[in-house]
């Protein structure tokens, strides 16, 4: 009589029955050539994929700490220095102006929104990086790539995927010349 | 001295599963940790940074411990 891995005669450690739990004599035969010990296959499966959850708790932590040195970079890199950004004879009422700060690839947008009111705001959308673009008549900053709308008196998202305000940037007029004097960013 | 017996295989499945979902729900909460703390990050928020890092590691110490311990129980 040939061994059967179904048969109870075998060690409970290793006894085993097939996925569908019918009876030995229905199973098919290329079972009895290719025995599967289940349970173990189960235990070794989730033991697994436990190892697979740890390694990616370890790289959520590194993650963590990568933000960590990135904050402490940037604050070594300190506070922004003071540039001029344009001449408000540059800006009539209405109109915008792109200008970079506080590094050269750092676009931002200058918004002249009556008389005395000036506005500036990084130009990178918080939803994905795109570039936004002011429609003073509508009151509104507009990221095309996603539909997103920022409140141009504030920054704040109003609508669209963006959950963060833009950085809002600074300005002193001194003089007749606009000057940006440092960036403010906000999460609410 | 009475001798430890190890646990039968059922057992360890048994333990396996309790211990994945422990693990599940912390690498969850680590996720959710790094994207708050991004947000954070971006927002200029850096109170938060620190501590939240310092409580991710901890988490992944817990999990590294718990996976330890299967290898412990493995080789009982």
């Amino acid at each position: 009589m040939t061994e059967h891995i179904y048969l109870r005669r075998r060690e409970r450690e290793s006894m085993t029955t097939a996925p569908d739990r019918s009876p030995e004599d229905q199973q098919p035969a290329w079972r009895e050539d290719f025995p599967i010990d289940w349970p173990q296959d189960q235990y070794v499966e989730r033991r697994d994929f436990m190892k697979f959850l740890v390694l990616t708790s370890v790289a959520l932590a590194v993650g963590q700490f990568w933000i960590v040195g990135e904050n402490w970079l940037r604050r070594r890199r300190g506070l922004p220095p003071v540039r001029r950004v344009a001449s408000l004879s540059e800006i009539p009422p209405g109109a915008s102006l792109v200008f970079q700060y506080p590094g050269e690839l750092d676009n931002c947008v200058l918004v002249r929104l009556s008389e005395r009111d000036l506005v500036a705001y990084s130009q990178k959308c918080t939803h994905l990086s795109c570039a936004v673009i002011p429609e003073p008549e509508h009151g509104v900053l507009h990221c095309p790539c996603h539909e997103g709308y920022f409140d141009l008196r504030s920054g704040v998202p109003t609508a669209g995927p963006p959950r963060r305000p833009l950085p809002r940037i600074t300005l002193e007029v001194r003089r007749q010349d606009i000057y940006a004097t440092g960036v403010e960013m906000r999460t609410t | 001295m009475a001798s430890v017996r190890p646990f039968s295989r059922d057992q360890r499945t048994t333990i396996i599963y309790g211990m994945l979902a422990i693990v599940l729900v912390i690498v969850m909460l680590q996720l959710w940790l790094l994207t708050a703390t991004m947000n954070a990050y971006l927002g200029g928020d850096e109170a938060v940074i620190l501590p939240a890092g310092l409580v991710s590691l901890a988490l992944c110490g817990l999990n590294v411990g718990l996976l330890r311990y299967v290898r412990r129980m493995e080789r009982a």
